[in-house]
């Protein structure tokens, strides 16, 4: 037995890819429609008989179905195996937890890099101008198809956040419980702004071709490191970059050049490398895009509350994290604010801690505790209901 | 009803009606709110500034967010619930005459407690020692307390009277005895009550 298959939670994985054929394609907020669709997907655990116990979690920007499962490129465990498996907050052994690529993603679902049925060649920028409502409708696609009328619950962090923020306003009644980890409901002219950077790193790179780099054999590897540099920085808290890496050399003494001198500056381009061997250039751009997008308030006549209008029967975690510059835990007591005015049952924590934005992936046992308990007493109040 | 409940919570539990939307303001672990569920069936709502006990509350599968009284009391909208509780902190808060108000707005009804600094045990240890009363009341020194606006039940009063807030109900706290109700303007419930209990509602224009 491989060791991939023999970790705990791997046991029940399960999953593969849906295809939905051209007239049953995905329409999207552009206007357009994507079709054929594929929707790559991972699940752990069982469905039981009266399909209470479904749980979508929602990946973030370079995240995907992948939760928790060995990484089939990089061959790491999943980005969320601290938080589902057994004895931990998401147990398979209880729940039935589905994760999918999101559209526009590189990970099997239908993205810039697959073909385009009516050239027969990777869409590249042909591939339309997707949004986080387009992502969740594909979602809500896959969740129908395996036959879950209601979900336990909708979770995820960042990017993902916004996904379980979009499900409560266009899903609700599919949705008893949603947890927003780290997200806003909005992209900031920050936010915005560093994204911009990575995209500009991309599209300055000679080997992007105008986004059509698949044909000519060729990855804009160069760009793609240096805009998941620039990303990874803003994950990361200040007190965090000073804790880790200070101004410790790489070497004894400096370079008096311009290699990698600073600790730093190592782990950044080791970030970047490793970054574009599992992700496509082309779905970074378009799934940047898609958060830039991002404005649910906007959707509603500019009130978020508005958003939540139908989600009052939803039971919502909300969590931040101190020290997340990111999407400040401003950005959730906004999103609490918009809750409790539209009347949701709403809990809300901000979680101390200095690991900055990537907190909801690391070890943070005040997460571990809110999930844990949030979970456990909703899933013993859907069994009440 | 079990001797375990403390003798404030007992009360609130009698004047909440089943089924009311009640926000706990300062709810600590959740304990009344998880009485006030269990027992009178309320849609219960805590704001709390630990997030420890607000993870505590999320295990019981309270609603609960965290915040300061003083300052996220505006993430509730106007006449959002019920009653509003705030339970023995109002002198720990640093804007209570806006804090008041403020549950007023919030809901129909509040149910505010606050220890009496006018009890006669007060009053004799501050003549016979001529220092800042320790009491089992309140027990901390000048320079530890939390309570940085304490007041007599007449002070309280003439601030409800000043917000335009009616009085409802008054219910005497001392330790160690039973709850009893009292005139809430009583001169000598000033003198005999250690702390005290109210149900405000605004007054009808």
């Amino acid at each position: 037995m491989t060791r991939a298959a023999a970790a705990i939670g791997e046991r029940e994985s399960n999953g593969g890819a849906l295809r939905f054929p051209a007239g049953k394609g995905l329409r999207l907020d552009s206007g357009a429609t994507l079709e054929p669709l594929e929707i790559a997907y991972k699940t752990y655990g069982r469905l039981d008989a009266a399909k209470s116990n479904a749980i979508l979690v929602c990946h973030a920007l370079t995240g995907d179905q992948h939760a928790a499962s060995i990484h089939p490129v990089t061959g790491k465990p999943g980005w969320w195996d601290r938080v589902i498996g057994p004895g931990r907050p998401l147990d398979p052994e209880r729940y039935f937890i589905i994760c999918s690529n999101v559209v526009g993603g590189c990970m099997g679902s239908t993205g810039p890099a697959s073909i385009d049925a009516t050239t027969g060649r990777p869409y590249g920028l042909a591939f339309p101008v997707i949004t986080i409502g387009d992502m969740v409708r594909a979602q809500a696609m896959l969740v129908e198809a395996l036959g879950i009328e209601t979900l336990l619950a909708v979770v995820g962090g960042s990017m993902g956040g916004m996904q379980v923020l979009q499900w409560a306003a266009d899903y609700p009644e599919k949705l008893f419980s949603a947890v927003c980890i780290a997200a806003a409901a909005k992209h900031s002219a920050q936010n915005i702004a560093f994204h911009e950077v990575g995209r500009q790193a991309i599209m300055a790179d000679p080997d992007w071709r105008g986004g059509d780099y698949e044909t000519a054999g060729v990855r804009p590897e160069k760009g793609l490191a240096v805009a998941r540099m620039a990303a990874h920085i803003t994950y990361l808290s200040e007190a965090a970059l000073q804790r880790k890496f200070g101004r410790q050399l790489q070497r004894d003494g400096l370079s008096w050049g311009f290699d990698a001198d600073f600790q730093v500056e190592s782990y950044l381009r080791h970030q970047g490398a490793a970054f574009v061997d599992r992700f496509d250039a082309n779905s970074y751009l378009y799934i940047t895009r898609a958060l830039d997008y991002f404005d649910l308030g906007a959707q509603h006549g500019g009130v978020l509350a508005n958003a939540f209008s139908r989600a009052r029967h939803v039971r919502f975690c909300v969590l931040s994290f101190s020290s997340d510059w990111l999407y400040p835990t401003s950005e959730s007591r906004d999103i609490v604010r918009a809750l409790n005015a539209a009347g949701a049952r709403t809990s809300f924590v901000e979680i101390e801690t200095d690991k900055g934005h990537d907190a909801f992936f690391l070890d943070e046992p005040q997460l571990d505790a809110a999930l844990r308990g949030f979970f456990a007493s909703t899933a013993q109040a859907r069994a009440l209901t | 009803m079990t001797p375990a409940i403390r003798e404030d919570f007992g009360e609130i539990l009698r004047l909440v009606t089943p089924g009311a939307r009640v926000l706990d303001v300062g709810c600590e672990d959740g304990a009344l709110l998880e009485l006030l569920t269990r027992q009178k069936g309320v849609d219960a709502q805590g704001l709390e500034i630990s997030p420890e006990n607000v993870a505590a509350c999320l295990a019981k599968g309270l609603a609960v967010v965290q915040g300061d009284g003083d300052r996220d009391l505006d993430y509730f909208p106007s006449r959002s619930f019920d009653y509003a509780v705030l339970s023995k902190t109002l002198q720990q808060m640093r804007e209570p005459r806006r804090v008041l108000s403020e549950l007023l707005r919030i809901a129909e009804q509040a149910i505010v407690s606050v220890p009496n600094f006018g009890h006669w045990r007060m009053r004799l240890s501050l003549m016979t020692r001529g220092r800042m009363p320790e009491t089992r009341a309140l027990p901390d020194p000048w320079w530890a307390t939390p309570n940085i606006h304490l007041c007599t039940l007449k002070d309280f009063t003439d601030l409800c009277r000043d917000l335009g807030l009616q009085i409802d109900a008054g219910v005497a706290l001392s330790s160690g005895k039973p709850a009893r109700r009292m005139d809430p303007g009583g001169v000598l419930e000033n003198w005999r009550a250690e702390s005290a209990l109210f149900l405000l509602s605004r007054a009808p224009a």
